[in-house]
């Protein structure tokens, strides 16, 4: 019997676990995928937004400008990459300022600081000097950053790890009934637990899980978007996140620089029924790529290195469904799209908070709220790198050639706790296999390295769980 | 800081001839510097034959021709390191590594190599749209998963792109036991050699698709099947020739990049068209010590012509720290009427003249042209090819009279003479 | 019969013609050398090709050795060579040119090492 069990290994359930980790409370989390942020926490637009764009008095708005303001501490204390390069809303024409100062007026009533419009093309160069020549307005927002979405994940997941909740895998929930005060959660492989809480954190199955309980039925309709992710080398052509003002032409799209110096171009919108579906489309990525070009001129096809796509969780509200549910002790967290990245470290202390009270939770008297990142040889000075590889030599040995990356540091990314098992969450963890050659020299030596720190053969490694096995089977012998 | 007149980066074919023939003219404090555990670089896992016929006038295997050259670096005693990565390679010649053995490891050289090779271009740099899970490799992972490791990546094959190492891999994937459904190719040609398309894939009874791309990739943990198309003169795809190829594994083999990332951090100017350095007839960049060779420069099609360039490089280093003044006012050596690329790039206003190779590929496939040199516009050499494609590298040779001329004119020009001319 | 073929002997692969006609005077034209006369000849009368492939050895640096035929083999025996070549098991250390397998199903051609393997 657990205290608590959370549905969902993304950013939202992996962030309500640490920060349920500060009680005394038995907690287990169950994740449908073999690592946490496989789904939506993996493949965003890794934005923490100024808070501007929410409509005023919804949740989205109060958990935006609050999670915002949060992040400079929790990525210090967790040490995942983060930055405050500060958004700006471009617009085209003239006619379009207006709306930046709708814009304006909708971050004021919302709490969000520093905003300042700039006018003209030439102050807006001053800024952003490879925005396009046509560019007439934006709206400064410095309270916007940017941030590693799966590596905020893995941390936050690995520190409620460290402070003791539990971790299973592979558990897709396929049924909760709830006989007096307790749930009892059954999951496809057969394994079944009870707790006196279950919160739904479940993404874009989030309406699946809730229906199982409540007779309140929701219904998310998973909204994909397709990415293009440019070369380091084009890394210089923006600073700040650049998005479009939405027109009647649609929402447009926004380039971003990413924690790792990439350049990022994206979200296309289209509504999917299939809830696993992150193919992405020929016609989607041109599309994305050429309202990019509209902010970015310069952005030059021949510098994307990969594409992907992501699902957001979309409710028919339009905004996030968050708190107990009509069935006492069943929480929903749900509906939770942009900007829910930015919200999910104020959702989550709010959450846990809730739930602490509900089942009246002591404090732990010892919560380590540190916890240090895989040390990143390609940041260090020498200086650093020469300590590193004295400590240990498989910091010599450099695997990823694009990125830098040492064995050292895919070994660690396997060992900790939850640790990788495979080479998406190699690449996640270490960036190992994520650059220019996208995995095409080091493939090989990370299956080494995975099948001997998991004890397994070559042939055992897969690239992201299931049956997505690198290699079929040996030529001979 | 350690001092050592020439590091080289790279144990591959460049970097070991260029050691050769750097010693052969006379330098001893040489380094080689190889980030794989094995001297001989991508050559050992290209397991197949058909190399060496110019350098030894003999077939060999891609181990066997490396390990003629590694024999020569060992027999002359000069200095490697295995497992040793190149992170960093500056301006003013210091050269940053790092090994498991050694630790981090600056070194100032006085002049220094770089014989880094290429890559192969990702799925992501075509664009093709779908599922993201396992099988898709590009063509040289593949090869080594096969070659060096011993497995197989998959038993039902579609191959995107005819380059050598796509068809190569074709008849590698059938030898091993995979079904190998179809190799696709963008182009109306294939950039790969006529003697690979008969004994890769003809013997085999492999199809050949020109002027057909796969424009999605099906499937959810691993590749279920691919989606080709015909694509129109444009290269657009045309959406009623779409269709489904059921199968595990996808091979891309799509072109290669030289890897410029060092010669980055050096500054060195770079050229839009090869991806690799500018360099004059020294094959220095335009960085005063610096030279590039083999892949890393321009990507050739035999690892003989590797071999002949970078031996080349090895000498003109050694003069270079021998104080042999090779800076000098440069002319531009300009590409016309469908030449793509020459190198060298550039031509030093010098007085040395001595016989020089240039090696160049065209922009597309053109029949009965000659290929001509004009120096101030007046044709110094003419070369009548029934047949020019962008696949294979033209090399040409001037004598030292016909470089004097060149090297005296204001223009330097290679060019296409289309038709009939005389 | 006149027929047209790719010379696969060098890179340059020669556009043959080749017409065997008179099967004890085949004429062969389009070649730059005389070893294209050799193949267009054996491509009409014994096609054969050079194998090459890898063989697990046991107790080097490295899992595996590539292999070649030392000289073109018998066309039609290609898939029985790589067969036999799943059987074998070599012992470091192997040196360039050792024999892996000797005879080739019986055509008189051995396989040979193309890579040193140094004992672990």
């Amino acid at each position: 019997m657990k205290d608590v069990i959370i549905i969902g290994g993304g950013v939202i359930g992996c962030g309500i676990a640490r920060e349920l980790a500060r009680y005394q409370a038995n907690v287990l989390l169950l994740e449908r995928g073999n690592d946490v942020s496989v789904g939506t926490s993996k493949a965003n637009s890794g934005i923490v937004h100024g808070g501007f764009d929410a409509k005023p008095n919804t949740l989205k708005a109060k958990y935006n400008v609050a999670g915002n303001a949060m992040f400079d501490e929790l990525s210090h204390e967790l040490d995942f990459p983060f930055r405050r390069n500060g958004s700006m809303v471009l617009c085209f024409d003239e006619s379009q300022i207006d709306g930046l100062t709708d814009l304006y007026s909708r971050g004021i009533a919302n709490g969000v600081k520093d905003m300042y419009i700039v006018k003209g093309n030439a102050e807006i160069k001053k800024l952003e000097p490879h925005v396009s020549s046509e560019a007439v307005g934006a709206l400064v927002v410095p309270t916007g950053g940017i941030v590693s979405p799966y590596e905020m994940t893995v941390a936050y997941a690995e520190n409620a790890s460290v402070n003791g909740v539990e971790f299973r895998f592979l558990s897709e929930v396929i049924s909760i009934v709830k006989s007096g005060a307790t749930f009892t959660v059954k999951c496809a492989d057969g394994f079944s637990e009870q707790a006196k809480v279950v919160i739904n954190a479940a993404g874009v199955y989030a309406d699946v899980i809730n229906n199982m309980v409540c007779n309140k039925k929701l219904r998310i309709i998973a909204r994909k978007g397709d990415y293009v992710l440019m070369d380091k080398t084009c890394g210089y052509l923006a600073d700040h996140t650049l998005f479009q003002l939405p027109t009647k032409m649609g929402k447009g799209v926004l380039v971003t620089p990413t924690t790792h110096g990439n350049i990022l171009v994206g979200p296309t919108a289209t509504d999917v029924e299939d809830k696993d579906d992150v193919n992405t489309t020929a016609e989607e990525l041109n599309d994305a790529f050429a309202k990019a070009s509209i902010t970015v001129p310069e952005l030059a096809r021949r510098n994307i290195i990969t594409q992907f796509s992501g699902l957001r969780a979309h409710l028919e509200s339009d905004d996030f469904v968050i708190g107990e549910s009509e069935v006492a002790g069943f929480y929903n967290v749900a509906g939770i799209e942009s900007p829910g990245l930015s919200c999910a470290p104020a959702i989550a202390v709010d959450v846990a908070k809730t739930v602490a009270s509900k089942l009246a939770l002591k404090a732990k008297t010892h919560f380590e709220a540190k916890r240090k990142g895989i040390p990143q040889f390609s940041k260090l000075s020498n200086a650093e790198r020469e300590k590193l590889i004295d400590q240990n030599a498989l910091y010599g040995k450099i695997v990823c050639r694009c990125e830098v990356v040492t064995e050292g540091e895919i070994v660690d990314s396997i060992r900790r706790p939850i640790g990788a098992k495979d080479l998406d969450g190699v690449k996640r963890r270490t960036r190992a296999g994520m650059g220019r050659c996208q995995a095409g020299f080091c493939t090989p030596r990370i299956m080494e390295i995975i099948a001997r720190e998991l004890g397994c053969d070559m042939q055992d490694v897969t690239k992201r769980g299931g049956e997505s096995n690198v290699v079929i089977g040996k030529t001979k012998g | 800081m350690k001092k050592i007149k020439l590091v080289i980066v790279g144990g591959g074919p460049a970097g070991l001839a260029a050691a050769k023939s750097a010693y052969d003219a006379g330098e001893r404090d040489i380094l080689i510097l190889e980030r794989e555990a094995e001297l001989g670089g991508i050559l050992n896992q290209c397991i197949h034959n058909g190399f060496g016929l110019h350098t030894f006038k003999e077939e060999l295997t891609g181990p066997e021709y490396a390990a003629r050259y590694i024999d020569e670096v060992k027999k002359r005693k000069i200095n490697y390191k295995l497992e040793a990565t190149v992170i960093d390679v500056s301006n003013d010649k210091v050269v940053t590594y790092v090994s498991a053995q050694d630790g981090l490891v600056q070194i100032q050289a006085k002049a220094i190599i770089l014989a880094c090779g290429c890559r192969e271009r990702p799925r992501g740099a075509i664009n093709i749209a779908g599922m993201r899970g396992a099988g898709v490799f590009s063509a040289g992972t593949a090869q080594k998963l096969v070659n060096i490791d011993g497995y197989l990546p998959g038993k039902e094959v579609v191959i995107l792109g005819s380059g050598d190492i796509g068809l190569i891999m074709a008849r590698r994937m059938t030898f091993e036991g995979a079904h190998v459904q179809a190799v696709v190719e963008l182009m109306p040609y294939s950039s790969g050699l006529n003697r690979n398309i008969v004994q890769c894939l003809n013997d085999f009874g492999i199809p050949l698709y020109f002027s057909h791309t796969v424009v999605n990739i099906k499937g959810k943990d691993r590749v279920e099947g691919v989606v080709i198309a015909q694509v129109d003169e444009k290269l657009q795809p045309i959406k009623s020739t779409e269709r489904l190829i059921p199968c595990d594994t996808l091979l891309l083999s799509v072109g290669l990049l030289p890897e410029n990332e060092l010669a980055k951090n050096a500054e060195v100017k770079l050229s839009p068209t090869t991806g690799g350095a500018i360099v004059d007839e020294n094959l220095m960049t335009s960085v005063e010590g610096v030279f590039e060779c083999g892949n890393v420069l321009h990507v050739h099609d035999l690892v003989d012509f590797v071999s002949a360039e970078s031996e080349n490089a090895g000498k003109r280093a050694v003069d270079y720290i021998n104080g042999v003044s090779l800076t000098n006012e440069k002319t531009v050596i300009a590409c016309t009427n469908g030449v793509r690329y020459c190198v060298p790039t550039v031509l030093n206003r010098d007085e040395i003249y001595a016989e020089q190779s240039f090696k160049m590929r065209v922009a597309n496939v053109f029949k009965k042209v000659e290929l001509a040199v004009l120096a101030d516009g007046v044709k110094i050499y003419g070369r009548k090819r029934p047949v020019v494609a962008p696949g294979e590298m033209e090399n040409i040779t001037l004598n030292a009279e016909q470089i004097k001329a060149l090297k005296q004119a204001k223009t330097v020009e290679i060019t296409l003479i289309k038709g009939e001319s005389k | 019969m006149s027929r047209e073929m790719i010379c696969i002997n060098c890179p340059m692969g020669c556009h043959l013609t080749v017409d065997d006609t008179d099967k004890s005077n085949i004429k062969v034209t389009g070649n730059t050398c005389p070893r294209g006369v050799t193949y267009a000849v054996n491509e009409v009368t014994a096609p054969k090709r050079m194998v090459t492939g890898s063989a697990v050895v046991v107790g080097g640096t490295i899992p595996m050795v590539s292999v070649k035929t030392r000289e073109a083999i018998p066309k039609e025996l290609i898939f029985k060579s790589l067969e036999q070549l799943k059987a074998v098991r070599l012992k470091a250390p192997v040196r360039i040119g050792d024999v892996v397998i000797g005879n080739v199903c019986g055509c008189g051609v051995d396989f040979i090492a193309t890579k040193n393997v140094d004992a672990e």
